[in-house]
């Protein structure tokens, strides 16, 4: 039986796996120790849980446990790796290079430290999304300390040359770090094979609790350091005091391991589902799909339906838990930001929509959500007055439009 | 944000979808908004030679509550006279629909293709424009 509504807004948070919650369930009463404590049992067994955690989380990414840094999610990691490289690292440059598409918990931080002092450049993205590899050559200056590239871009999916780009960064003697929230558990992740010095991700995206994430900090070639945003006991290396989220920490950890051991066969599922969606919704008229097609997450789509606007479409597909590339809520009517820097027209972004497909999507789902997308976009455009003119061949561009 | 029932049922069910001969001197028409700010509007009415508005049309690009907005206005204009068309004030729409203070500008945009038609339908006939588009 099919159940509504469906969720397929799953780059926003997923849902728990069942086997996560189990497994984060006695540490929130029985087990409820300070992992802090050293005097008695109750410490200790948090403790070891934390320990494996730890190693459940490195083992995806092929990192060392000791590399492992928690945190409260993927934007206190960004934080913390950023404004802790800048500190760190005044004494050897300033300068930060980070890309325009990148989620608002880099963009933001990146914008706070240059109130600090800090030079960043904002990369712009080619029209697929990817980084243009020699642009980024061209930008890194001598005072360059870090290098901040998104792995997954969470509106669109488009997944960055990691490798390339982390080795232009130590090339020039810069550190690499990545905002890789929306990539771990969904790809393979690896970073001494991707070159990653620092990386940003989070529970809540891969079938984990929300509230807590880690950033990983390379120990080894080179040792990375970066200056604590959080003072207190010392935790964590001393880069990031406060007492340990055992349950959340538990959650991320067997989130992981379900991942390594299941990701491979999980997204060829995914991406069949997904592939079907994305080749159904485009054989309706003036459809089009946004971001590279071949390097790209597998569980995302984001397709623009000209002429409709995304908000609109929403409602149309009531039973659908999308999102959309349309700002109509937001007090500055500004459209996706993301899709805007992929040179989209502000129109076709407020015309988006984007799928997020999850472990628990059924192709029983992807069929219904492909009949009511096609039905309410083609309810939308016998509403709308551009179809209408676009269907006369009045070109919209000749038409000077009142802002308002 | 949820949307309100009255909202719910103009855009699940709109009024008057459609569009009028804007060829004709008795047809006045209003398009109003831009593409890339997500919403554009147009309305259109038809009007007798009483000054009364025989029938009222839209098409609407835009979120719900711009179809909302745009589906009532026509659904008031019918019947009614130009002059009294012109009283339609965006903050009767705001209340009829329960429109959250950031859907307002859906209901400025909506006046303001009435305003639009009714001055288009004014000039081409040889009559002044009436008021200053807000």
């Amino acid at each position: 039986m099919l159940k509504l509504p469906i969720y397929l807004d799953n780059n926003a948070t997923t849902p728990m796996d069942p086997r996560v919650l189990e497994a984060m369930l006695p540490y929130f009463n029985e087990r409820f120790g300070n992992a802090a404590s050293r005097s008695h049992s109750f410490g200790w067994t948090a403790e070891e849980a934390v320990d494996y955690a730890r190693e459940q989380i490195a083992a995806l990414i092929g990192a060392n446990p000791k590399e492992i840094i928690f945190t409260s999610g993927a934007t206190e990691a960004d934080n913390l790796a950023i404004k802790g490289v800048f500190e760190m690292y005044a004494e050897k440059g300033k300068h930060i290079i980070t890309l325009v598409t990148e989620h608002k918990a880099v963009l933001d931080t990146c914008k706070h430290i240059e109130k600090l002092g800090a030079e960043v450049t904002y990369l712009g993205v080619k029209e697929d999304g990817l980084v243009d590899l020699d642009e980024l050559e061209k930008a890194i200056r001598p005072d360059t300390i870090l290098v901040s590239v998104m792995y997954g871009n969470n509106e669109v999916g488009v997944v960055q040359p990691i490798k390339e780009i982390s080795a232009i960064a130590h090339k020039h003697g810069a550190l690499f770090m990545t905002d890789a929230t929306q990539a771990v558990g969904k790809i393979p992740v690896d970073v001494n094979a991707d070159g990653i010095d620092l990386m940003a991700f989070s529970a809540h995206k891969m079938y984990g609790p929300k509230g807590v994430g880690a950033l990983y900090v390379r120990r080894k070639g080179p040792r990375v350091k970066v200056t604590a945003q959080m003072d207190g006991g010392g935790h964590e290396r001393g880069m990031r005091s406060g007492t340990l989220n055992v349950p959340g920490i538990v959650g991320l950890g067997k989130a992981c391991e379900i991942a390594r051991l299941e990701m491979a066969e999980e997204s060829v599922r995914i991406q069949k589902l997904r592939d079907k969606l994305e080749a159904e919704l485009l054989t309706v008229e003036e459809s089009y799909l946004n971001g590279n097609k071949e390097h790209r997450l597998p569980h995302v789509a984001n397709i623009s339906f000209k002429y409709v606007e995304g908000e609109g479409l929403m409602m149309g597909v009531k039973d659908l838990a999308v999102s959309s590339g349309s700002a109509c809520t937001s007090a500055s009517l500004e459209p996706s930001y993301v899709l805007k820097s992929l040179g989209l027209d502000d129109e076709l972004a407020h015309s988006s929509l984007r799928f997020g497909l999850s472990r628990f999507t059924t192709e029983e789902e992807i069929d219904y959500a492909i009949d009511h997308v096609k039905v309410a976009v083609e309810k939308l455009r016998d509403m709308s007055p551009l179809w209408e003119m676009f269907k006369e061949g009045i070109d919209l561009k000749s038409i000077e439009w009142q802002d308002h | 944000m949820a949307y309100s029932e009255k909202v719910i049922d103009h855009y699940t069910n709109p009024r008057n979808i459609g569009t009028l001969d804007k060829g004709k001197n008795t047809v006045g028409t209003g398009l109003v908004g831009a593409p890339e700010c997500g919403d554009v509007m147009r309305l259109q009415i038809e009007v007798g030679e009483d000054g009364v508005i025989q029938d009222a049309k839209f098409k609407t690009f835009g979120c719900g509550s711009a179809i909302a907005s745009s589906s009532l206005a026509t659904e008031w204009l019918k019947g009614k006279s130009i002059d009294d068309a012109m009283k339609i004030d965006n903050m009767d729409i705001v209340e009829e629909l329960a429109l959250p203070p950031v859907k307002i500008h859906c209901s400025v945009l909506a006046e303001d293709a009435i305003k639009a038609a009714i001055n288009d339908y004014r000039t081409k006939n040889g009559l002044p424009a009436l008021e200053e588009i807000k």
